[in-house]
């Protein structure tokens, strides 16, 4: 393995260039830095001005997400030694399908408004007082919607998915997991509640199972798989609509 | 310049400040409440927290007991009617999370386990696989979506509180999108900005703890309390400081050290047994543990590797069933940051700086003594965690205390009159003086990181997990060199978009005043106590110590230190004894109830 | 050491203090063709045409069949073109990523339940591929036997 490796950084300040161009470095190569080690060095040490956005570096805040050649990932979980074990380059840029602020700060506050548009929180017609203790749930009706509930907002499925680049309007695939866990806690009441605002082209219908969000998640949140999910659950609940009479749920 | 007026501001948007933001919306929802956060909410650090929450839940568990244990693991430095009220409220703030989704382990018949975790004598922490905080956090997030009053300044920047008529008036913050500064005009304020993990140079904490809320509070002229006492977490990865969660330890991994022995059994921690016994050897409180390790590393009986002394982790008897189900996150993080599968091989850990004790001094209901003024959270003391927090006593502090602060802050807006534009001046010249000492500044010399750098080193070598006064007394000495060197900071960045090494500096800023704090105060306390070891005085004097120190900066810019009696009030002070017979641990299966 | 490399800026941009531009990327026409991952989505989307002149020539046939010999013979006369050859070579391989990308993609859209836990995607699509196998041994041994 080699000891520096050259990295490709995309830069980007308004207030000079009109549009991003890219910048080398290199950077030493240690068996345990990761991505963002890199980018770290160069700004304690080199380049003051290069911009990103970190914190906890170890996968769980969902902040340092790129692309490295290519790819979303985060760069706390990328190891160099990836690279430079066949002696790659590594290109970073931002986000893809996301307005750029300033180098790899990406613009999210419309990701947290198509968030807020899933409703995820818990709805009910009636709450219980806390007087009377915890509302009851299985160990298999928490299993059943877990795995949607690990998602970080790291938005690396929103700069895979193609959708979201092509139809902006796309609610996009952590909204509509999350709008699918809340669905299927045992605890919620608000599905049909959800699924009329949701049920719509720039909601569920707009996916077209590319599937690339589930596999760039680095969380296994399988957002694809939730969607399809949604999808049969809509299509059931409107024919199920015909059936039993309004507000009746079977 | 621009201001913006609300009711209640809180700096920070983590556990505590979303909790105590709902809190204050659901007292008054006319309340106008902005939650200003330098990052995304669910960035915040409460996201990593992974083992678990405590509160009573069985029926054979008392809050008596868990608050005896919390005082004892305090080593009798808590504040006995913080502690009382917040063992009280703890059970009802996580069946409050609960009610907003969070989705909680659970028992077969579907009411909500709770597990054994460190110095605890009965099992007591809810837990939501091994990433509660992560889950506590996002639950909360999305429930403040609900809350129209709630306003959120996502990526804005606190750099000053602003003071006036001896009450506080709002904040001037840099939105760090666009670089603008502006006053946030607020008739209270409540600090939820978290620790300071990374005053020190190995810590499981985020690049974003940098003890803001302490450093505003001490420049503004509130005290911070206790800040000698930092929690050194036993079991951190090499290198990165990555937690591996107490949680491990509750579910019955041993500590080994170079020969395979389960070293602690030499410590007072009571007799090794082959499953956990609650508050005994792994099972004991985390000063005790840390304490160990230095111990058996002075004996030359720990592994030496590249990234400095660890000893072993050994989860391979727990089978690999059980690591999946209870333990996901710890197997993940060991094979991806140490190449390891905790399965089959021993995990390399060593003593890690993870919690903050001290911080803003506050009441029992958040308040400060200046008035406007509220803290939650880890910026705050209580003080309920004394000289040694124990493991999963933090996440219900945030709730308990958080809501506290909300309710109180609530009340307390309510009573008052808008503020007076006075404070617009002060942001002016906060404005000027940013624009002047960092963005227009061209001819320093120092760089940010190697001013930090040498910051974590002193503040390590001095104030680490066994102290003395000559070594206090030089890094005193070598921050006062730092502070001075900071003022010729340079920055390569000038521009007004997304500064974040404008930010760094100010963070740096922060820290070296709060480094500053915590070694005067370790100085000042000529005892042992908790996490706070001296090698010079090295017992407990309860005789002139059973009190908080309270660290002031004088006009001068100097420290004053002094010491508040601790409250005292059913528990007088004994010794903390770990390692004793162990306990039934049976699985009653009912819900909460009344306690 | 740092290098710089073109910075193409033609004329200052317009930057008016505390509020910076945007830089919004446009998504080329061609945004398929670069990657793997989505050139293989757009084929698989393209196959349903295929499946779809599948379908018609199957019903082609039957019409064939059910106005009598002749036109039967007409019609395989017709299939024999090699233009159709080749068009139902290329049908066949797509029919065939058709359907096996639908099978793997089928149980994370329809998660089967067994004693509260989940059955694993690979044992819900291991069915669907057998029982195409011997729906298919059959239909040939029918035809060809």
């Amino acid at each position: 393995m080699a000891d520096k490796i050259t990295i490709e950084v995309a830069r980007y300040s308004p207030e000079r260039d009109e549009k991003p161009y890219f910048q080398t470095y290199k950077v030493p190569v240690h068996k345990e830095w990761v991505v963002l080690d890199a980018l770290n060095h160069i700004k304690d040490t080199e380049d003051g001005t290069l911009t990103y956005r970190w914190s906890c570096r170890m996968g769980i805040c969902g902040s340092c997400g790129m692309m490295v050649n290519g790819e979303p990932k985060l760069t706390c979980a990328t190891f160099l030694s990836t690279y430079a074990r066949f002696g790659e380059k590594i290109r970073v840029e931002p986000l893809r399908y996301f307005p750029i602020i300033r180098d790899l700060v990406t613009e999210l506050g419309d990701f947290l408004a198509k968030l807020k548009k899933a409703q995820p929180w818990l709805i009910r017609t009636e709450e219980k007082p806390l007087a009377q203790g915890e509302y009851l749930q299985t160990p298999e009706e928490l299993d059943r919607y877990k795995q949607f509930s690990m998602c970080i907002n790291c938005t690396l499925c929103y700069a895979a998915c193609p959708v979201v680049g092509l139809e902006p309007i796309f609610i996009g695939p952590a909204a509509l997991a999350l709008a699918q866990r809340y669905n299927l806690d045992s605890r919620d009441e608000g599905a049909a509640e959800r699924t009329a605002h949701l049920a719509h082209p720039e909601g569920v219908w707009g996916c077209t199972f590319v599937g690339e969000c589930t596999r760039v998640c680095p969380k296994h949140v399988d957002p694809a798989g939730a969607i399809q999910q949604y999808k049969l659950a809509a299509v059931l609940s409107w024919l199920k609509s015909f059936v039993t009479p309004r507000g009746q749920d079977i | 310049m621009e201001a913006s007026a609300h009711d209640i501001l809180l700096v920070g948007g983590g556990g505590a400040g979303l909790r105590a933001a709902i809190a204050a919306a659901e007292i008054n929802p006319k309340l106008s409440i902005a939650v200003v956060s330098k990052v995304y909410p669910m960035r915040s650090h409460t996201v990593s927290a992974e083992g678990g929450a405590a509160g009573v839940a069985k029926p054979d568990d008392s809050l008596d007991e868990h608050a005896y244990d919390t005082i004892s693991g305090g080593d009798w430095l808590s504040d006995q009617d913080a502690v009382e009220a917040f063992v009280k409220e703890a059970p009802q703030e996580l069946l409050q999370l609960e009610h907003w989704g969070c989705p909680w382990n659970r028992e077969p018949d579907g009411h909500i386990a709770v597990r054994a975790f460190g110095g605890m004598k009965k099992q007591r922490t809810w837990f939501a696989a091994d990433k509660t905080g992560f889950h506590m956090l996002h639950t909360l997030f999305q429930t403040t979506l609900k809350y129209d009053p709630i306003v959120r300044y996502d990526e804005w920047f606190v750099t000053r509180l602003l003071v006036d008529d001896g009450r506080v008036q709002g904040v001037v913050a840099i939105e760090l999108m666009s670089g603008k500064i502006q006053a946030i005009i607020a008739k209270a304020v409540i600090l939820c900005t978290g620790g300071c993990g990374r005053v020190f140079p190995f810590t499981t904490n985020a690049n974003i703890k940098n003890g803001d809320g302490m450093a505003l509070a001490l420049r503004a002229g509130a005290p911070l309390k206790d800040m000698e006492f930092v929690q050194y977490h036993p079991t951190g990865l090499p290198f990165t400081g990555i937690l591996i969660t107490e949680a491990a330890r509750a579910e019955g991994g041993y500590m080994l050290n170079k020969d395979g022995y389960r070293y602690l059994q030499d410590y007072n921690l009571g007799r090794p047994e082959p499953k956990p016994v609650l508050r005994s050897m792994e099972l004991g409180p985390r000063d005790r543990l840390s304490q160990a390790f230095v111990k058996e590393v002075q004996k030359g009986r720990t592994i030496e590797t590249p990234h400095g002394h660890v000893v072993h982790l050994d989860l391979r008897h727990l089978g690999e069933k059980l690591i999946n189900a209870r333990l996901p996150f710890v197997r993940e993080l060991c094979q991806k940051y140490q190449d390891i599968d905790p399965v089959k091989e021993l995990i390399p850990v060593r003593p890690v700086v993870h919690y903050m004790m001290g911080g803003v001094s506050t009441d029992i209901n958040g308040a400060t003594p200046l008035a406007g003024l509220f803290a939650a959270g880890e910026v705050a003391c209580v003080s309920i965690n004394g000289a040694n927090r124990l493991g999963s006593n933090s996440l219900p502090e945030c709730l308990v205390f958080g809501a506290r602060a909300g309710k109180a802050a609530a009340e307390y807006a309510s009573m008052q009159k808008a503020p007076n534009g006075a404070v617009e001046a002060q942001a002016l010249d906060e404005q000027r003086r940013l624009e002047s000492s960092f963005l227009n500044k061209t001819d320093g010399k120092e760089r940010i990181a190697f001013i930090r750098k040498e910051m974590q080193t002193t503040v390590e070598e001095s104030a680490g997990i066994y102290r003395e006064e000559e070594s206090l007394s030089k890094g005193t000495g070598k921050l006062r060199e730092l502070q001075e060197r900071f003022k010729d900071i340079a920055l390569d960045d000038h521009s007004h978009t997304f500064n974040t090494e404008l930010e760094s500096a100010l963070e740096l800023g922060f820290m070296l005043d709060v480094a500053e704090s915590i070694l005067q105060s370790a100085l000042q306390r000529k005892e042992s106590r908790g996490a706070h070891q001296r090698t010079d005085y090295p017992d407990r004097d309860d005789q002139h110590y059973l009190a908080h120190s309270v660290i002031k900066r004088r006009a001068d810019g100097s420290l004053q230190v002094e010491y508040l009696p601790v409250t005292i009030t059913r528990w007088p002070p004994g010794e903390r004894v770990y390692g004793q017979q162990p306990v039934e641990q049976g699985h009653a299966k009912t819900g909460i109830g009344s306690v | 050491m740092a290098t710089q490399s073109v910075s193409s800026t033609k004329r200052a941009p317009q930057y008016t203090l505390y509020h910076p531009r945007w830089y919004r990327p446009r998504v080329s026409v061609y945004w398929w063709a670069g990657e793997w991952h989505y050139l293989k989505f757009i084929l698989r989307e393209l196959s349903s045409v295929f499946v779809a002149i599948c379908v018609i020539e199957t019903l082609c046939l039957i019409r064939a069949l059910n106005n009598g010999p002749e036109s039967y013979a007409n019609f395989l006369q017709t299939m024999r073109n090699p233009l159709l050859v080749i068009l139902d070579i290329i049908a066949f391989f797509f029919v065939v990523f058709h359907a096996i990308t639908w099978f793997n993609l089928a149980p994370s859209a329809m998660p089967v339940r067994l004693g509260g836990k989940r059955i694993p995607d690979v044992m819900v699509a291991a069915p669907s591929y057998l029982a195409w196998i011997v729906i298919s041994a059959l239909v040939i041994w029918l035809v060809l036997g």
